[in-house]
């Protein structure tokens, strides 16, 4: 029961400190539970300056996804409620309406209204339901970054900001040629988040849908050219978990990642990197629009405290100090100040290249998959892992697959997101 | 002396067994409910998802290899170090001290540790480039070089776990009287033989004990080829732990830990029959 041991473990803990917050001397304390800057420097820097100004008392703490859902889950089922503020990525909160873990907000978004958070985010914050369940908090997207000493190869009227993913192939190729190493890197490890990468970037970009061309033709001569452009990966692609470390170690040129996982290779040498888009495929620029959210939960011992936490995390004010610190973005009218940090400005550079390309293709986190996430990135995971790793034949794997995708959407009935079309019931394997 | 009342020795083994019933059997009975249940009904389908999955006969094979080849260099390396410190006698606690400080690393620092080692800009990879047999990062862990990785895994293991069969054969060692080692030598038994003849059979409990928990331990690896390897290495523990955490399927998750208890109940038989340890053998 080990396993069951180490899931438990953080609850236990995170049990404890909210007990401790939750009791009676200090009952004013609002307990903000968050799945987002979870490491410890992180959280510190949460604690003593972000919410040192904060209205109240805030205690901060942390968990992983998972063990949030479960913590939610006992608390409301429990009856004895601690947390009052749930942080967490879009998709984290979705799993939580499963059991109706999210109070309605509709009254604070209705209040929050002047601080400019663009429409289609409140929409998706609805997650499903006719009122707001949460309020969007902060933003990032994945970029790719690259050594400078990089750019001298880039193939021949390549435009960094403007790749495809051919020039990308051609890019490591050049790279492996001079200098006899693989020097393009993915986060494929274990907590890596390569899931995204083929769901908002590459199967996007090659097919214009997702779950909808799974199986394509267009969908097939992608894991082609994808099995093409491994050949020019590091190998140890499938171990990195934050491509921070082996860009900072050298071990990789040209790498992509989640903003947040690259953001202390720019901090510590902005002189050494670029940032730029995800390449295009044939559909377009796809790219992966990543959201947190601030919810209330549902019997929050302290509603005013929830809500006065809220307003004052998007403050303006305090969504620039946040994007100072961690590299996760506004959701609200903010003006970045000049004089932000040049690691954060590369990185706030990346994410602007990209959200406002051309021929940039949104696409958005999964939707109404609920605990089955999981199984959806599994699927994509183990197709990359069949075709690239293994060598199976692609049209037989993404056949296989596509069955286990298909359950997946059948049994969640969740309906299609972008980008493919929109579905009246389960988002169709065509 | 007051009278000890009958009921005396169940009294003091209750909060063991409570123990036991709340915190294993309990879940354990759950995790068998678990794996036999899909969306609320009773199947067999998470052990078909489980077998049908692409990881599961990897991680089957790696697990029973590691099996194979940890526990034997183990219990060998273990065997020698325990004879050799029996025959110390200065520094003899020094030494001891110092074989048994891995067990007291938790297995997931032990595999961090030598990750740093191991890893592309490792201490390894150094001590390689200045000996220039390497011109640059190599890569030992990747999915490209599967048997080292194996052996780093191996390797990992043995430093970690090796204390733990020493300090089980130390104190069976102990246990034997010296009058045997005397009295065959009396009657010329060279010192393998003194080995082989005397010492072996009387340490075999001790070597039954030391092999079943070293056995069940090793079908249970994770930690440390988590840590080395992640998914370049699937291990049975490891797939249970990406199924309930990663996937979020507590059912195929519930299936693994059933293969696990399992595979480990019948290595546990396995030994006991193997290795039978008669009445005349206990020192």
């Amino acid at each position: 029961m080990r396993t069951n041991l180490r899931r438990l473990l953080p609850a236990a803990l995170l049990g404890g400190a909210a007990m401790l917050a939750g009791g009676g001397a200090i009952a004013q304390d609002t307990v903000f539970l968050s799945t987002q800057l979870r490491p410890v420097e992180e959280a510190t820097k949460m604690r003593q300056i972000i919410l040192r100004d904060a209205p109240g008392r805030v205690t901060y703490v942390v968990d992983e996804p998972a063990p949030m859902t479960t913590r939610m889950q006992a608390e409301l089922q429990g009856g004895s409620r601690t947390v009052s503020v749930v942080g967490a990525a879009h998709g984290e909160l979705l799993p939580l309406m499963d059991f109706d873990g999210l109070e309605p907000v509709g009254d604070l978004a209705a209040r929050l209204a002047d601080r400019g958070i663009p429409a289609p985010l409140m929409e998706s914050a609805k997650l499903g339901k006719d009122a707001p369940r949460y309020i969007p908090w902060m933003q990032a997207t994945y970029i790719m970054v690259a050594d400078k000493r990089a750019l001298a190869h880039l193939p021949a009227g390549a435009d960094v900001n403007a790749l495809t993913y051919a020039q990308l192939a051609q890019w490591g190729r050049n790279l492996q040629e001079r200098t006899g190493r693989r020097l393009i890197g993915f986060p494929g490890g274990p907590t890596g988040l390569m899931n995204r990468f083929f769901q908002g970037f590459l199967y996007p970009s090659y097919t214009g849908g997702l779950v909808t061309t799974f199986r394509s033709a267009e969908a097939e001569a992608m894991w082609a050219d994808f099995k093409a452009l491994w050949a020019t990966v590091n190998p140890s692609s499938t171990s990195y978990n934050f491509m921070q470390e082996p860009l900072m170690g050298e071990e990789v040129w040209v790498a992509f990642d989640h903003v947040a996982r690259v953001i202390e290779a720019l901090r510590t040498a902005p002189d050494r990197f670029v940032t730029f888009p995800a390449p295009a495929g044939p559909k377009g620029r796809g790219y992966m629009a990543v959201v947190a959210g601030l919810g209330i939960v549902k019997g929050a011992p302290n509603r005013a405290g929830a809500e006065a936490l809220i307003e004052y995390m998007t403050r303006p004010a305090t969504q620039v100090r946040v994007a100072a610190e961690f590299g996760f973005f506004p959701v609200v009218k903010a003006q970045l100040p000049a004089d932000l940090a040049p690691g954060v400005k590369l990185a706030a550079e990346g994410v602007d290249k990209t959200q406002t390309a051309r021929d940039a293709l949104v696409s958005l986190l999964p939707i109404g998959l609920g605990a089955r996430g999981g199984e959806f990135n599994k699927v994509f995971i183990d197709t990359f892992t069949r075709i690239v790793i293994r060598n199976e034949p692609i049209r037989a794997v993404l056949d296989a697959e596509a069955q286990n995708l298909r359950a997946i959407m059948t049994a969640t009935n969740a309906p299609c997101w972008a980008p493919d079309p929109a579905s009246t019931g389960a988002c169709p394997v065509n | 002396m007051p009278a000890r009342s009958p009921y005396l020795p169940y009294l003091l083994i209750a909060p063991s067994i409570l123990f036991l019933a709340v915190f294993f059997l309990w879940p354990f009975a759950q995790t068998v409910v678990m794996a036999f249940t899909v969306d609320g009904q009773t199947s067999t389908g998470n052990f078909a998802r489980m077998a049908a999955d692409l990881n599961f006969w990897p991680a089957m094979g790696n697990t029973f290899a590691l099996v194979i080849v940890v526990v034997p260099l183990q219990v060998a390396l273990a065997l020698t170090m325990a004879v050799m410190i029996q025959k110390m006698t200065t520094g003899r606690d020094i030494v001891l001290w110092i074989w048994t400080i891995p067990l007291g690393i938790s297995d997931l620092a032990a595999g961090l540790a030598w990750l740093a080692i191991l890893s592309n800009n490792g201490y390894f990879n150094t001590v390689l480039f200045h000996l220039g047999i390497i011109s640059g990062p190599t890569g030992w862990l990747s999915y490209e070089t599967p048997l080292t990785l194996f052996f780093a895994v191996v390797v990992a293991e043995v430093w970690r776990a090796t204390a733990l069969v020493f300090v089980i054969l130390v104190a069976g060692l102990q246990l034997i009287p010296k009058e045997y080692a005397e009295a065959a030598e009396v009657f010329g038994a060279s010192p393998w033989q003194r080995f082989r003849h005397v010492t072996l059979p009387l340490l075999k409990p001790s070597l039954q004990s030391a092999l079943i928990l070293r056995t069940v331990l090793a079908f249970e690896v994770f930690a440390v080829a988590y840590a080395l390897g992640g998914r370049n290495i699937p291990i049975l523990v490891g797939e249970a732990y990406t199924w309930m955490n990663a996937n979020q399927n507590t059912g195929v998750a519930a299936a693994y830990a059933g293969v696990v208890l399992l595979v480990s109940l019948a290595s546990t038989i396995v030994w006991l029959r193997v290795i039978r340890v008669r009445r005349e053998h206990l020192p």
